[in-house]
């Protein structure tokens, strides 16, 4: 994933940043396929709420998480059509669904925090670590554990 | 060596790679019984096809395997020495098989070591088999059958090396250049395809160098790869229509011509894609000829096996998954089915007995159909069996019909064979076949005669790729119902023929005396708006699941559409309600709904559906709703009479009425027909008049009236009884005090033998009747019908009373009663007369408003003579006549 190198201590990362609710997150860029503006979404009934939909892309079927819902954060109040970072699991395509696209970071690995004690629960689920960047900190995306969506959480 | 043998090779070796790798897994996570019934099935199939071809040490060792794995699935312990030795089994049988390949004959050699092994370990269990695992055992063939399973990780889809591309385009050149020949038959297929054939070449040509023929005459394509070029066609045609879109917008575009080649040839191009899919179903049957010869020496029967049909193509993907179920329904025909020739003989039938097969298109899909002339299913047998696995009680069972009986061979586990044998008997049997069909969204069907056999009749799509779909909407959102278990569309409305009704909360459709059971899409999906959607309009799409049928309630429907069906995300396949999604020519994904599923949340099991719209409609009955025509005549008061005894409702323009022996008469349809009047009735000067019609027979009678006000649904409860004639008496409905008109008093005004016509010739002396009815309504109907008719009429307001009237001595030559009486019903009464001696000869009709085939079964259970409809008054006539014709015939 990352692209770590032992002898050399200052192994950089480059991560895609993206905000959601008002705080930064970045996802390893080695996960990140392409970042799109979701169209056309389809809500999928029966479904968790943090599935967003599916929508097509490019011919095939993307299934869009609302990373709103998956951080338990409260849902956008300005219905801005949101982003989305497409990312890939055992060969089937998601969309994370975020509030905006930043700019990309590449970061040394020996900055990389466990997460604070104090970092909200929410987010510390989903969390492989932080970076404290100038003035604010970037929670590091934990790409599997997003996709971890358990079935039972049906929308009842 | 022959086609069957190489057939043989390629899909044991593939089959044996499946069970390697499901092993491993197997071990990792013993508790998944899938996995084991997966692995089980696989072994299964090998041994049954290997005794077919008569090679007895690989059927010998996989026989042993099948049995120990036998014991896991009946909760032994999984240890990894047990998986071990399987392991080293199916090695050995590898070992085999290479040199089957290269010498095209089974080589000699004793496997005792292995079989000794594998039962103590079944016998026993792990620990005694200590031993004989290690001089069986060297370790590094396990390294080996390791290193298989690293290498067989199937390819993630998306993923596909330049190197399968490139082989992908020149594979479908040679198919389409060489069109798959009915009589290639190594184009076998199963869905791991390829890779076995790239680990197996190398080896086949150091062992035996004709031996790689099997390699040669065709080529195996991943289905992965082929299902990747049809999505990328599927995609080029959702541009090209995008394309055709923008064109169409633009009047003057030298894109035209260029466009239209494009639209060509992507058409083409989509076709050829889909053909490379295609193959004869004779593929599948290839084996089959064999097996059956096999069969009918080994069991002692002669045994002809017809084919029709075998050019009949499908895709690929479908014929895998039913080439085992077939082959088993096959040998399920030879060896349940044909009677031995004695028996035959005996039967009065040749001794050589017949399964046949057909195949054949029916619009979208294939119909195949295995039948035999043997003896036919043993309800009996599936009676004890059902009730031995508790799939129904005692009951339960009494009240099923034969065809509801012989469907439980379909359940899990389900298997009348009273000894296990190599043939049959594990219970891996037509649960199996038919949760093959339902993966692929066919139906199955079985139909059985005793003493002539049976046949099954299966209906599949011709391709999982694309199908034909039904796009509807519901909230807002479209839906797409596969066309294959779509029945028909019924369009409901309020006040017309087709209207959703309700019974205690359940919508229910009346469709062709049949009540169907509705449910709502959206509330099934649970994405109701609550945008006031009609209770009683909608779109209803009949759809059938096995046997069971039901209607889905949906906002709208727009087209049918040649659908490419796309798997769920492995996230979202948990939902029951859809078997995948699809893209839509406009680009949208839309859902598709399995009507599996909601065959699912209608709750009941398929079998007891029937019957439950059957109480339903018994309930109905018990709380008397009648339909009912409501309208106004002489007085501002509404009167009413019950529907079902109106023909029709007319409009005759009052210029068309005529005066003749001083009645009114008009011309409907080419006859004169009398118009009868109610009282302060008056025909108008103009305009038209409303009137009812009442027709029987070849005649029919008018009924003038004011004004038709509406058809209600009501509980009919006479309060009070009239003395005004032609009026029985008065209910309250829709809230207001109704006069409920006697037809029976204005019929015989039109014509005044309207009764007695026929059947007063027919009843030379007077035949006397007890009605049971606990309805004052109908007996007030009823009883001067049957009084016009000639009969003598005895009234009972219930069961009880009937029977005091019967055993008072008086003579009935029939009894009429009602099914549905407070106290004691219908069918109690009737039992309670049958087991009267006195009483058993004389003949009851059932009444009954609603007639379904289960009730009439359960009637005539009950020593009911016939079952007549409460309104049909020829009918009830006609059902007089007959019983009490054979009771003076009997006297």
């Amino acid at each position: 994933m990352t692209t770590v190198n032992h002898a050399n201590e200052s192994a950089l990362t480059e991560y895609v940043t993206a905000t959601i609710g008002g705080q930064l997150f970045g996802l390893p860029i080695s996960r990140v396929q392409d970042v799109f503006k979701p169209e056309r979404l389809t809500r999928v009934p029966l479904a968790s709420n943090d599935i967003a939909g599916v929508l097509n892309l490019r011919g095939r079927i993307v299934t869009a998480i609302d990373m709103r819902a998956r951080l338990k954060l409260p849902k956008g109040e300005d219905n801005r059509p949101p982003m989305a970072v497409g990312v890939e699991l055992r060969g089937e395509s998601y969309g994370l669904l975020i509030d905006a696209i930043g700019e990309v970071m590449k970061l040394p690995d020996e900055g990389r925090e466990v997460n604070p004690a104090n970092l909200d629960v929410r987010m510390a689920e989903l969390s492989a670590g932080v970076h404290r960047l100038d003035g604010q900190l970037m929670v590091v995306l934990d790409v599997d554990r997003v996709l971890e969506i358990a079935p039972d959480k049906l929308a009842a | 060596m022959d086609d069957l043998l190489c057939e043989f090779l390629t899909e044991t070796n593939e089959s044996l790679d499946t069970v390697d790798n499901q092993l491993v897994r197997f071990e990792q996570d013993p508790n998944n019984a899938k996995i084991l019934d997966n692995i089980f099935r696989l072994v299964h199939t090998i041994k049954g096809t290997c005794g077919f071809l008569g090679l007895p040490r690989l059927e010998a060792l996989a026989h042993a395997a099948e049995t120990l794995m036998g014991k896991f699935r009946d909760g032994m312990p999984v240890t990894g020495e047990a998986v071990t030795l399987i392991l080293s089994t199916i090695d050995r049988i590898k070992d085999i098989l290479g040199q089957l390949e290269a010498t095209g004959s089974e080589p000699e050699g004793a496997d005792a070591d292995l079989i000794d092994a594998l039962h103590h370990m079944a016998e026993d269990g792990p620990s005694s088999s200590g031993p004989e695992l290690s001089e069986v055992m060297p370790a590094d063939e396990t390294a080996g059958t390791l290193t298989y399973q690293v290498l067989e990780r199937p390819l993630r889809p998306g993923e596909v090396s330049l190197d399968d591309l490139e082989r992908a385009f020149r594979e479908t050149e040679v198919e389409s250049t060489a069109p798959a020949t009915p009589s290639a038959p190594e184009v076998s297929a199963a869905p791991v395809a390829s890779k076995p054939v790239a680990k197996a070449a190398p080896k086949k040509v150091e062992d035996a160098p004709e031996g790689d023929r099997v390699a040669n005459q065709s080529i195996r394509v991943n289905v992965d790869t082929l299902e990747h070029l049809m999505t990328m066609v599927s995609e080029l045609v959702l541009t090209r229509n995008q394309l055709l879109e923008i064109s169409r917008r633009h009047e003057d575009n030298e894109f035209k011509v260029p466009l239209q080649r494009l639209s060509n040839v992507t058409a083409e191009l989509q076709e050829g894609v889909m053909k490379t899919r295609m193959q004869p179903i004779g593929n599948a049957w290839q084996k089959l000829p064999r097996i059956v010869r096999d069969l009918s020496s080994e069991l002692g029967k002669q045994i002809e096996l017809e084919m029709h049909g075998a050019d009949t193509e499908l895709d690929r993907q479908v014929l895998d998954l039913i080439k085992d179920p077939l082959t088993h329904m096959v040998r399920n025909s030879a060896d349940h089915g044909l009677e031995t020739p004695a028996e035959r003989v005996k039967a009065g039938k040749p001794e050589q007995g017949a399964i046949r097969l057909s195949a054949y298109h029916e619009g979208g899909h294939i119909i195949i159909c295995i039948a035999d002339n043997g003896r036919g299913l043993n309800t009996e047998r599936i009676k004890a069996k059902a009730i031995q696995n508790g799939l129904a009680t005692e009951a339960e069972i009494e009240k099923m019909t034969e065809a509801q009986i012989h469907k439980f061979i379909f359940a899990p586990g389900f298997s009348t064979a009273a000894a296990v044998t190599s043939v049959s008997g594990r219970g891996v049997g037509m649960d199996v076949v038919r949760t093959n069909i339902d993966q692929i969204g066919g139906t199955i069907d079985i139909k059985s005669v005793a003493g002539e056999g049976s046949s099954v009749t299966i209906k599949i799509p011709l391709t999982l790729a694309i199908v034909s779909a039904l796009i509807v909407e519901a909230a807002g959102d479209r839906f797409a119902i596969p066309q294959l278990s779509v029945v028909e569309l019924v369009r409901a409305r309020a006040n017309s023929e087709h209207r959703i009704e309700r019974i205690r909360d359940t919508p229910v459709l009346r469709l062709r005396n049949k009540l169907l059971p509705l449910m709502h899409l959206k509330k099934l999906l649970r994405i109701d708006d609550g945008t006031a959607s009609d209770p009683e309009n909608g779109f209803i799409v009949v759809t059938q699941v096995g046997n069971q049928t039901f209607g889905i309630v949906v906002d709208g429907v727009f087209h049918t559409e040649e659908i490419v069906v796309k798997p769920m995300s492995t996230m979202l396949r948990h939902i029951g309600m859809f078997s995948g999604n699809t893209i839509l020519g406009d680009g949208a994904v839309i859902m598709i709904v399995d009507p599996n599923g909601i065959a699912h949340a209608l709750g009941a099991s398929v079998l007891t559906q029937q019957e439950m719209a059957d109480e339903n409609a018994a309930r109905a009955s018990a709380a008397e709703r009648t339909s009912l025509l409501v309208f106004r005549a002489g007085s501002d008061q509404p009167k009413a009479v019950p529907l079902a005894l109106v023909t029709r409702l007319e409009e005759i323009a009052v210029d068309k009425i005529e005066i003749s022996d001083g009645r009114y008469m008009v011309q409907y349809r080419d006859q004169l027909m009398p118009l009868m009047q109610m009282n302060g009735v008056t025909v108008g000067k103009d305009g038209s008049q409303p009137v009812l019609v009442f027709a029987d027979d070849d005649r029919a009678a008018g009924l003038v009236v004011d004004e038709i006000i509406d058809i209600v649904e009501e509980r009919l409860n006479i309060e009070v009884a009239s003395s005004q004639p032609g009026i029985l008496g008065s209910a309250v409905i829709k809230g207001r005090a109704t006069d409920v008109i006697d037809i029976g008093h204005f019929l015989p005004m039109a014509f005044a033998d309207w009764f007695k016509r026929k059947e007063m010739r027919a009843a030379a002396s007077a035949r006397s009747v007890l009605l049971v009815d606990d309805s004052a309504f109908f007996r007030n109907m009823l009883a001067p019908v049957l009084k016009a008719a000639g009969y003598q009429v005895r009234l009972a307001t219930n069961a009880r009373e009937g029977l005091v009237a019967l055993r008072s001595g008086q003579e009935f030559d029939a009894i009429l009663t009602d099914i549905e009486m407070p106290d004691m019903n219908g069918f109690e009464f009737a039992e309670t007369v049958r087991s009267d001696n006195r009483l058993s000869g004389t003949p009851i009709i059932a009444l009954s408003s609603m007639i379904s085939p289960a009730a009439i079964e359960r009637g005539r259970q009950a020593g009911f003579h016939d079952y007549v409809a409460k309104f049909d008054r020829p009918g009830l006539i006609a059902a007089l006549k007959e019983q009490t014709a054979e009771i003076s015939r009997a006297a």
